[in-house]
């Protein structure tokens, strides 16, 4: 009681000032706010981006799929009418196998050889690893233009340099447009260029992240540097190789620049759409042609839909075989 | 296509995010609309290629006291979609816009998107070749496009090569070789016989093109808008007559590196050359074959390639000035001037009867005189209907089937086959 007396208690005669009290309870009010609120604002930029350039078109492709939309003119709700047509158009399904196509033989090769050339940068004994390092990313920073025109150079027919290598053993000069295992080998060999010293790095970081006691422990057990690879590096890199996998399969399933400038711009890829990739026939029918801009949209959410499915395949099917 | 073009493309949202949010209070003044009467300060031209406006533009500024901005795009590739951006968003299209045939007839279907231009400027009607101001109207009778110029065709010859084979070199008896197209073949057969096996032309799709544009009756649509392709006369006899020339063919694709390249080779003798060609071949061809080149008459005839309009859109504040522009742009002392500096041929019947027109000659092409020359075959030009989708039909449908059968990727039925089935759905509008 004594206590209370000495702290002064509030007079209704001179009652103190009243801010101090308000002061501090907006202050805790806002200190409560802040802890509560701001972590939300501070990732506030990348979801209202991600709303407005993300999500915003996903949703208006989504809607304009369900339309017989005309770019310039008018549109009408048709439902699923789109999607029907999908499934039953010809040209979709070739650019589908394209895509498939072209994606295989990319993606396969350049993550071996990524995995290959990864464990080789890894290896204790190299010299210049920096050098090495900076030299296989090299490709990926040449942009995807340059890198279709020049190498749409080296495969022309009359006068590209791999008809002419071809030449001194004997091989009539190829149209590599021309053919449909030609113009996808040509196509993935732009992407295997591209993208193999970016996974590689990718994949190095992952080993570098293995313990190096592993490799000590297997190397007393006698284990050769083969075995510790398969037993010890590919395990272990699992979740690196599942990253790899599904960002590969993400550009593999969106790829438009590189055939697109092979076949000389034109959208159609090939004179019988033999490398039109998905992208391709979505730019096709939704940019193109003007009339048909809902059926591009439908064709854009089927490539979405479908490297979804994939991306999941993929993803099983790596976790499994790494088991 | 992976992560770091996304993170580039991050990025760049970002910063755009940025500066829209930034822009937003200075947004409100542009947007004002201009009162009524009140004169533009400045009006803005969209082109492609080269039009020549350049030193015409300035004489229009000092006459009107507005400013003129001149927006070029090089390609046709890169101008197209840029034109639809602006018509689905409804901003950012200049005052006056080039349109090229292919595009006019496609945006033909939205007519609501240009301003009608009859009530805007004096009565033309008589002053341009007939078919060209017809095909500025829009299916629902609002004129939509001043004429500016026609793609004439003629044939570009390699003189140099023609003599090498035995072939006359005048221009006069190129031109009697071929009267027709049959002769245009045997005058190339006679070249690979008499080069050791060389190549003729460019291409069959070249070809083709020649026959299309020569308007013998409704190509890819009739005058209802009703696809055709499959039954149409004219469509089987270009097609015919490009088949029939695979043999003296190139197979060098236009606009492909085998074509730009093969000028300077001297893979094939000879081209199809609407007027606006000419300083492509000269481009392509470089300053040490200056000379070598001259032009002679297309078999069978005038025909046209080409050709452009001008029109303004419904979004333009100034509908009326830039009326006035484009009307000034297109007028006969324009024409002639955009003709002398970078070559469009005149459609503008006084500026065709303009004698410094008639006199022209260009020097990189052994001094032919161009001017008499096209202007002679702008006169044989039969007016054709082309079709909304006219291009699509033509770029998607026709020449790839042409290209498959002339690389023996498929027999000339197989071809047939594809060009009616994608012509359907490239067609369809």
């Amino acid at each position: 009681m004594s206590l209370s007396a000495t702290t002064a208690p509030p007079s209704p005669a001179a009652p103190p000032s009243p801010d101090v009290p308000s002061r501090l309870r907006r202050g805790r009010l806002l200190n409560r706010l802040d802890v509560k609120y701001s972590p939300y604002l501070y990732i506030a930029p990348f979801f209202v981006i991600f709303g407005a350039f993300g999500l915003y078109p996903m949703v208006r492709t989504a809607w304009m799929s369900l339309h017989d939309w005309d770019m310039i003119g008018d549109h009408s709700f048709i439902g699923f009418d789109n999607y029907t047509r999908l499934a039953s158009d010809e040209y979709f399904w070739n650019a589908l196998v394209n895509t498939f196509g072209i994606f295989a033989l990319s993606t396969i090769p350049q993550l071996l050889l990524a995995l290959f050339l990864a464990n080789l940068l890894n290896r204790t004994f190299l010299r210049a690893k920096t050098f090495f390092r900076m030299a296989i990313f090299m490709p990926n920073v040449v942009s995807v233009a340059a890198v279709a025109i020049v190498f749409g150079m080296l495969f022309q027919r009359e006068f590209g340099l791999f008809n002419w290598l071809l030449s001194f053993v004997g091989v009539d000069a190829v149209d590599w447009d021309g053919h449909r295992w030609s113009s996808w080998m040509a196509i993935s060999s732009m992407v295997n260029w591209r993208w193999t010293g970016y996974n590689t790095l990718i994949l190095l970081a992952g080993m570098q992240a293995i313990p190096k006691d592993l490799y000590e422990a297997a190397a007393i057990d006698g284990a050769s540097p083969w075995r510790q690879f398969w037993q010890i590096t590919l395990p272990m890199l699992k979740p690196t190789f599942i990253f790899v996998v599904i960002l590969s399969t993400i550009g593999g399933m969106q790829l438009f620049t590189e055939p697109l400038l092979f076949g000389n711009g034109n959208i159609i890829g090939g004179n019988q759409r033999e490398f039109q990739t998905l992208a391709m026939y979505m730019y096709e029918m939704g940019i193109v042609n003007l009339n048909t801009a809902g059926y591009g949209a439908a064709v854009a959410w089927a490539i979405f839909m479908i490297i979804v499915v994939v991306s999941l395949f993929n993803f099983l099917l790596v976790r499994r075989s790494a088991k | 296509m992976s992560v770091t073009t996304r993170r580039t493309r991050l990025a760049a949202a970002a910063l755009a995010a940025i500066t829209a949010i930034g822009g937003l209070a200075a947004c409100g003044n542009d947007d004002d609309e201009p009162a009524a009467g009140e004169k533009p300060a400045k009006l803005v031209v969209d082109t492609f290629g080269e039009f020549g406006y350049d030193e015409i533009v300035k004489q229009y500024e000092k006459d009107t006291g507005i400013k003129v901005e001149l927006r070029k795009t090089a390609q046709l590739g890169e101008y197209r979609p840029k034109l639809v951006r602006y018509l689905a968003t409804g901003k950012g299209a200049a005052d006056v816009i080039a349109l090229e045939e292919g595009i006019l007839n496609e945006f033909k279907a939205n007519p609501r998107n240009w301003a009608d231009l009859a009530p805007l400027v004096a009565d033309h009607s008589k002053e341009y070749l007939p078919w060209k101001w017809e095909l500025g109207k829009a299916p629902d009778g609002r004129l939509i496009g001043l004429p500016t110029d026609v793609g004439s065709l003629a044939v570009c010859y390699r003189k140099d090569l023609f003599q090498a084979a035995g072939l006359p070199t005048e221009r006069d008896q190129v031109s009697a070789l071929w009267a027709d197209w049959k002769g245009f073949h045997e005058a190339g057969l006679k070249y690979k016989q008499g080069s050791g096996g060389k190549a003729f032309i460019d291409s069959i799709t070249a070809v083709s093109n020649g026959v299309l544009f020569q308007g013998n009756g409704d190509l890819f649509y009739d005058k209802e808008n009703n696809i055709i392709a499959d039954t149409s006369p004219a469509v089987k006899n270009a097609w015919e007559t490009a088949t029939s020339m695979v043999d003296i063919s190139a197979k060098a694709q236009t606009w492909s590196p085998e074509w730009s390249g093969g000028f300077k080779q001297g893979t094939f003798a000879a081209t199809f050359c609407p007027s606006w060609m000419l300083g492509i071949v000269s481009d392509n061809s470089g300053a040490a074959n200056k000379g070598k080149w001259d032009v002679a008459a297309v078999p069978g005839g005038g025909g046209n390639w080409g050709g452009s309009w001008l029109g303004v859109p419904e979004q333009s504040k100034y509908p009326k000035e830039a009326a006035k522009l484009a009307e000034y742009l297109t007028s006969a002392t324009s024409q002639v001037e955009a003709f002398k500096a970078k070559g469009p041929l005149p459609t503008n019947l006084e500026a065709l009867k303009n004698e410094a027109f008639l006199s022209y000659t260009n020097e990189y092409f052994s001094n032919a005189p161009t001017g008499k020359i096209f202007g002679d075959s702008v006169a044989k030009i039969q007016p054709i209907h082309l079709g909304p989708k006219h291009q699509a039909v033509k770029e998607n449908a026709l020449e790839p089937a042409l290209r498959a059968f002339e690389n023996g990727q498929a027999d000339k039925a197989k071809a047939w086959e594809q060009f009616t089935k994608d012509a359907k759905t490239q067609g369809a509008f």
